[in-house]
């Protein structure tokens, strides 16, 4: 055999562990899945659990298709999906926005400071009835319940990475006679992207939460609707569907972060 | 007066509990076309006064001027070179030697065919799409020279660029270095704590002592080591000479600490 050949032999055997291993990896990942709803089945049929209470996968499966053919279910999802995705988005730019003011202004970074920590530390939760009141039980204060939960941790997270930037790469743009806002934009904000990412990701968490208890205060459509709603009627069926469609979409959007993630940081 | 002067130069660095002064007294005129190395141990305070030369800062007294112009000016005419390359890890190679014709908005088709023809020259093709994590280490510190010289600067500050190579590429940018500037006629000052490598490529060095920072002494660089490319200096009798002066007069500056 010649060494070509066998350097290709080794490779192919390489490749093949490979997707053995990743193989085994999906199998277990399977397993866990399918052995989560049967055990769940089974208890709740054999009365171990409190099938009131904890329901199972054949009711909430048929619940799932009564409400998909009433359509109930779409309108309630498209509802918070949109006020989430708004919320996010809404948190993100204006905490990313908020982050590069300061890094404009040391000046107003260092009096912002105090301000900045009360109000991370705060829960921004209870500022909801609040908001509701004041911008109304709708769409607007349920999407600012969303986006004013990551705002602040946004804007500390983002700021400290602008400022952590290697200094030397901003010398060599000054040595070309690049303005303040050239430096921001050719080494401060890409040498920052990893950072608003992975706040990207922990905002897709922040958004659902804010949404989901702005909608058990207000109001009258959405998956936290449908919770309360439930909930109110020992409907836990109801509760548990919603649950498990605000894991998916949630999942889903954390995905999308993900592909951002991919197209944004080319040199990864 | 000359290309570059430097003109009674003093600064001194502030913190809440201490005033310590890191530079007294510097007065050079560097001719136009004349290769510099300030030589001199850590934290004679060099790298500030490459700083000031480039206007990053302002000195506390005195200024440095440059073709009769004050440095402290945008649009100075001043390329600089640190310690590692820096380039941008997000941009290609392409894009980040070309930054800084964009920052300056002088980037036109000229400009960047005469920037692309010297990447050429520095032996790195294939590599306009590549991203600089994928090159080695020489070849980064040479993409970053084509950047720095991208923008035709009339004065090149290199602070220490060859530290943080092995030896052998050292000696290879040297040369390559040394032939550049010398093609293009540049002005350039080289901040460098290496004897060897402050004999090899320079007309004069300047030796600087330390807290705070002055120039100590000046050592030209006989004629026939200027001709010879630092590689060969390296193996001039002369050189050896030269360096063991220089070597005694470091020592000499020691006990003051």
């Amino acid at each position: 055999m010649n060494p070509k050949n066998e350097t290709e032999q080794l490779h192919l055997q390489y490749i093949k562990r490979l997707n053995k291993g990743h193989k085994q990896i999906r199998f277990y990942q399977l397993l866990i899945f399918l052995a989560f709803f049967s055990i769940w089945e089974l208890a709740s049929r054999k009365n171990w659990i409190d099938p009131l209470l904890f329901s199972s996968p054949s009711k909430i499966w048929e619940l799932l298709q009564t409400k998909l053919t009433d359509g109930s279910l779409a309108a309630n999802l498209g509802i918070t999906l949109t006020e989430t995705v708004l919320g996010f988005i809404l948190g993100t730019l204006l905490g990313t926005c908020l982050a590069a003011l300061l890094w404009w202004s040391p000046l107003l970074s260092k009096i912002l400071d105090p301000y900045l920590v009360v109000l991370n530390a705060m829960p921004k939760i209870a500022l909801g009835p609040i908001l509701i009141v004041a911008l109304g039980p709708n769409l607007t204060s349920i999407v600012a319940m969303g986006a004013i939960i990551s705002i602040i941790i946004t804007t500390i997270v983002v700021f400290t990475s602008f400022r952590e930037v290697d200094h030397n790469y901003l010398k060599v743009l000054q040595t070309f006679g690049a303005t303040r806002f050239q430096c921001f934009k050719e080494a401060v904000l890409p040498a920052s992207f990893p950072t608003i990412i992975s706040t990207l990701k922990v905002n897709v968490g922040l958004s659902w939460v804010g949404v989901i208890v702005g909608e058990f205060l207000a109001s009258s459509k959405g998956l936290g609707y449908m919770i309360i709603y439930g909930f109110q009627v020992f409907d836990f069926t109801l509760v548990l569907l919603s649950l498990l469609i605000i894991a998916v979409f949630a999942t889903l959007m954390y995905q999308a972060v993900e592909l951002l993630e991919k197209k944004l940081i080319k040199n990864g | 007066m000359g290309f570059l002067t430097l003109n009674d130069i003093h600064h001194t660095y502030f913190t809440k509990t201490s005033a310590t002064p890191a530079l007294r007294n510097i007065n050079i005129d560097i001719k136009e076309g004349e290769f510099v190395s300030f030589l001199g141990p850590s934290g004679c305070g060099k790298t500030t006064l490459l700083s000031i030369i480039a206007g990053l800062i302002q000195p506390a007294r005195g200024c440095a001027m440059l073709d009769g112009k004050n440095t402290g000016k945008t649009d100075s005419g001043i390329g600089y070179m640190l310690q590692q390359d820096y380039l941008f890890p997000w941009k290609t190679i392409e894009e980040n030697i070309l930054i800084g014709p964009k920052i300056n908005g002088t980037l036109n088709h000229a400009i960047k065919t005469e920037t692309l023809a010297l990447l050429d020259k520095m032996e790195l093709r294939n590599v306009l799409t590549s991203y600089p994590k994928q090159l080695s280490g020489g070849m980064r510190q040479r993409v970053a020279l084509v950047r720095t010289l991208a923008t035709n600067p009339k004065l090149l500050l290199l602070d220490e660029p060859f530290s943080a190579l092995d030896y052998q590429t050292k000696l290879k940018l040297e040369n390559l270095v040394s032939s550049t500037f010398k093609t293009f006629n540049k002005t350039a000052i080289l901040v460098t704590h290496d004897i060897g490598e402050a004999i090899a490529m320079s007309n004069r060095v300047l030796l600087f002592s330390q807290r705070p920072g002055k120039i100590h002494k000046i050592f030209d660089v006989p004629e026939n080591l200027r001709l010879l490319s630092p590689f060969e200096a390296r193996h001039h009798p002369a050189y050896n000479e030269l360096f063991q002066v220089i070597w005694k007069e470091l020592e000499s500056l020691e006990p003051e600490e």
